[in-house]
């Protein structure tokens, strides 16, 4: 095995795991602003305990989101030494960035968050998990915007072998930025909707804490039908869109279009196959693809085959998670519509097959999540920097495979130790439920 | 003209000190736990940092992305290097960060005992390979410059040896009885007691360490003395390290614990200033030809324009970021009570 591959097998595994914790930890925070909020303001008592049990569960999504977030920050300079000495100069603000504007305000009042319930006023405590949350939503903001710089790279000049920084805004808010942060912030909400909604399910399946949980399940599901229909419109189509015209090739990859056309249709389902690049079995809707893209069933859409073949990126991976995620994000809005309506009836509680299914859903939109960015990652090949350094160029000459093999097995091991303890931990604090509340303030 | 270059070296330099000065007794406090066998003080121990670690591990990582934002040469050369050193770094780092959570929601005390016992090992690993860097770093490094690229051949080997080591325990004694001194102010009879004992023996052994390093610097690498005797920043900073060393067993005694660790603040910060001082302006000496290969504040810098930036970045948010940290750390301050939302 090759050194860039392997380099690549750590990459995907440490940045894999890592991105489960940060988007629940960023819904999970904003949910917890407006759970604490009721709490206080209206001196709710089910509010509350919400608030407090998902604080406590957050405390430990959290941890392990730092954790393995260590790692990433370091992991540049480690593995990929010719990749920050050619974009440092530009990718290193956004890192520097998210460290002194987000990562000091979610983790320092996190502890507020956690450790201050009881030491500080109702409002300053309110206050501690709104910086939480917006912290960490600033924390996605950078790191969209280092990332999104991979992607269309923008206010920079290639000088003296390196990138240089010309225009500081252009290159935060390059045509990318903005479309993937939405996306990608609402998919977070979407994970930890489904997330309250499935252990309020799960309680009421069991008859346990119910009063509690048809509170939390009511709230998330408004909540995550919002956010799930919003995931798709507009955020999915203006960031589909973004994609079509400033990366057309990763655009065609994703969608499965090999050939030219004008009317392009969209594969609705296929198998793909890579050589020569083929759609199998396909459902196809006509001309609608290129009304996706560029608000024109008649426009016309560059396929794969109009790249030179060294700059396509793997086409089976990419069309295959783009489309799962795809089928993930229209299974959320059905999901959430169907119980809304059940709420809405005053049926939803008693429905067990609802019930059920939101339990075993919730890690549905983490799965999507991993999709979307293995579509947005790999659909990028064989650009680390699109158009401008390739993968293989990236990589730090000076670590060999044994070197990289050593780390990988360390990594694998240490992240599946960690994650079982995690979910054990997680399945334990979920089974014992939240606090009991006093029978009186029920009243 | 100011020079924006120097202006960094001064600000990654300040983001290392602000991690060595407040993760440092973080990492003290893991050392000690490693050798507290009392349940409770065990427990007093990790909540006595359980609200405030994670904002002090960020000085890391803020420091990680300013060095590679300012001077991505050395972030890349160095890291990439260090690469088996920096990964069980980051083993040691990312144990410790879970150790609280995972600590809290076990329920058996063996369960409890075990996280106890990855939080110490994960901050003893760190302790000691903090100093293991930076003793290298002294040495000089073997990087060569061929062609204009850097070529570096650093061995995981070459990373351990005895100068390098000496270094590496001389900060986790320092580590150590920052920790402890932290803990005199957090904690409550006896176990305070014990803890004066700790910063008491650390501080000796800190002592006797500090000069068989200095004596060995001059060995080994004596280019980090040249002109340093003319330098009245080397003799304030010097000065600074004695009275605050010599203040730290005065101030046990007299039980004036918060002077006692600010001094033992101070006296941290005027190492990493006195390292920073003798290195400037280089980042990375190079062991081959210290002055040709050397990575410098100019020859593995960003540009300008990436160096400006960063200045408004870092004129903006750090001091928001000093704000917050005080406030929070009032709230905290005083003896570790335990609650249910303890660790």
């Amino acid at each position: 095995m090759d050194q860039v591959l392997l380099a690549r097998i750590q990459f995907a595994m440490t940045i894999g795991f890592h991105f489960i914790f940060p988007p629940l930890t960023i819904g999970l925070a904003w949910m917890l602003v407006i759970f604490e909020a009721i709490g206080w303001k209206k001196k709710d008592e089910v509010y509350a305990a919400i608030g407090k049990f998902f604080g406590k569960i957050l405390g430990l999504i959290f941890a392990v989101g730092v954790a393995s977030g260590i790692v990433m920050e370091f992991q540049f300079g480690t593995n990929w030494a010719e990749y920050s000495k050619f974009v440092g100069d530009i990718f290193g603000a956004p890192l520097a960035a998210e460290g002194v504007f987000a990562f000091f305000l979610e983790s320092t009042f996190l502890g507020l968050y956690i450790f201050g319930r009881e030491k500080v006023s109702k409002g300053t405590h309110w206050f501690s998990i709104f910086m939480v949350a917006v912290g960490s939503t600033i924390s996605g903001f950078w790191i969209l915007v280092a990332n999104s710089w991979q992607q269309t790279p923008a206010g920079y000049v290639v000088r003296n072998g390196r990138a240089e920084l010309t225009d500081f805004w252009a290159s935060v808010f390059n045509p990318s930025t903005m479309p993937r942060f939405y996306h990608t912030i609402d998919a977070a909400l979407i994970s930890a909707a489904f997330f309250v909604a499935g252990v309020s399910a799960y309680y009421l399946i069991k008859n346990k804490h119910t009063e509690v949980a048809k509170t939390s399940l009511r709230f998330a599901i408004v909540f995550g039908l919002i956010v799930s229909v919003l995931e798709v419109f507009p955020f999915g189509h203006e960031h589909a869109k973004q994609v079509a015209e400033t990366q057309p090739e990763k655009f065609a990859a994703t969608q499965g279009l090999y050939t030219s056309q004008e009317g392009a249709p969209i594969a609705i389902f296929a198998f793909p196959t890579d050589h020569p690049p083929t759609l199998k079995v396909p459902i196809e809707i006509p001309g609608l693809l290129s009304w996706m893209a560029f608000g024109d069933f008649k426009a016309k859409i560059k396929g794969i085959n109009e790249f030179p073949r060294e700059n396509i990126p793997p086409l089976f991976l990419t069309f295959v998670s783009y489309h799962n995620m795809v089928v993930l994000g229209m299974y959320f809005i059905l999901i959430m519509a169907i119980a809304s309506y059940l709420l809405y009836k005053k049926k939803l509680f008693e429905n067990k097959k609802i019930l059920t299914v939101l339990k075993w859903s919730v890690p549905l939109p983490l799965i999507a999540i991993q999709l979307g960015w293995i579509a947005a990652e790999v659909g990028r090949q064989p650009w680390i920097v699109y158009h401008l350094m390739k993968t293989k160029d990236a990589v730090s000459f000076t670590v060999g495979t044994g070197e990289l093999l050593f780390s990988i097995i360390l990594f694998a091991l240490i992240y599946i130790l960690l994650g079982s303890i995690f979910l054990v931990l997680l399945f334990k604090k979920i089974k014992h439920g939240p606090e009991p509340i006093a029978k009186e303030a029920l009243q | 003209m100011i020079d924006l270059n120097i202006i960094w070296f001064v600000l990654v330099g300040v983001l290392i000190i602000g991690y060595a000065v407040l993760d440092g007794f973080d990492l003290g406090v893991g050392v000690i736990q490693l050798f507290t066998k009392d349940e409770n003080e065990r427990k007093v121990n990790i909540n006595s940092i359980g609200p405030v670690w994670d904002g002090n591990e960020v000085w890391l990582l803020t420091g990680g992305g300013a060095l590679f934002a300012a001077f991505p040469i050395v972030y890349a050369t160095v890291f990439s290097g260090f690469y088996i050193a920096f990964m069980l770094l980051l083993y040691f780092l990312v144990f410790r960060a879970v150790s609280f959570e995972f600590r809290k929601f076990s329920e058996s005390p063996e369960a409890k005992r075990r996280w106890d016992l990855a939080f110490a090992i994960g901050s003893f690993g760190p302790a000691l390979l903090f100093g293991v860097a930076i003793g290298n770093i002294m040495r000089g490094l073997p990087i060569e410059i061929i062609d204009g690229k850097i070529v570096s051949n650093i061995t995981f080997l070459g990373i351990l040896n005895p100068y390098s080591l000496l270094i590496g325990i001389l900060g986790l004694v320092m580590f150590t009885m920052h920790g402890a001194i932290y803990l005199t102010m957090k904690t409550e009879g006896n176990h305070q007691q014990k803890m004066i004992n700790w910063a008491n023996k650390t501080w000796m052994g800190f002592i006797v360490l500090y000069v068989i390093s200095t004596l060995s610097t001059f060995f080994v690498a004596p280019y980090l003395f040249n002109g340093m005797l003319k330098n009245p920043l080397f003799w304030t900073l010097f000065i600074l390290l004695l009275l605050s060393i010599v203040y730290i067993p005065v101030g046990l005694k007299a039980k004036r614990f918060g002077y006692t660790f600010l001094a033992s603040a101070i006296n941290i910060a005027s190492i990493v200033g006195l390292f920073a001082l003798s290195l400037f302006p280089r980042l990375v000496p190079s062991s081959i030809d210290l002055a040709n290969y050397s990575l410098t504040i100019y020859n593995a810098s960003s540009t300008q324009r990436t160096l400006e930036t960063m200045l408004i970045i870092a004129l903006i948010g750090v001091p928001i970021v000093l704000a917050y940290t005080i406030v929070i750390y009032r709230i905290f301050r005083g003896k570790v009570i335990l609650t249910k939302d303890s660790y």
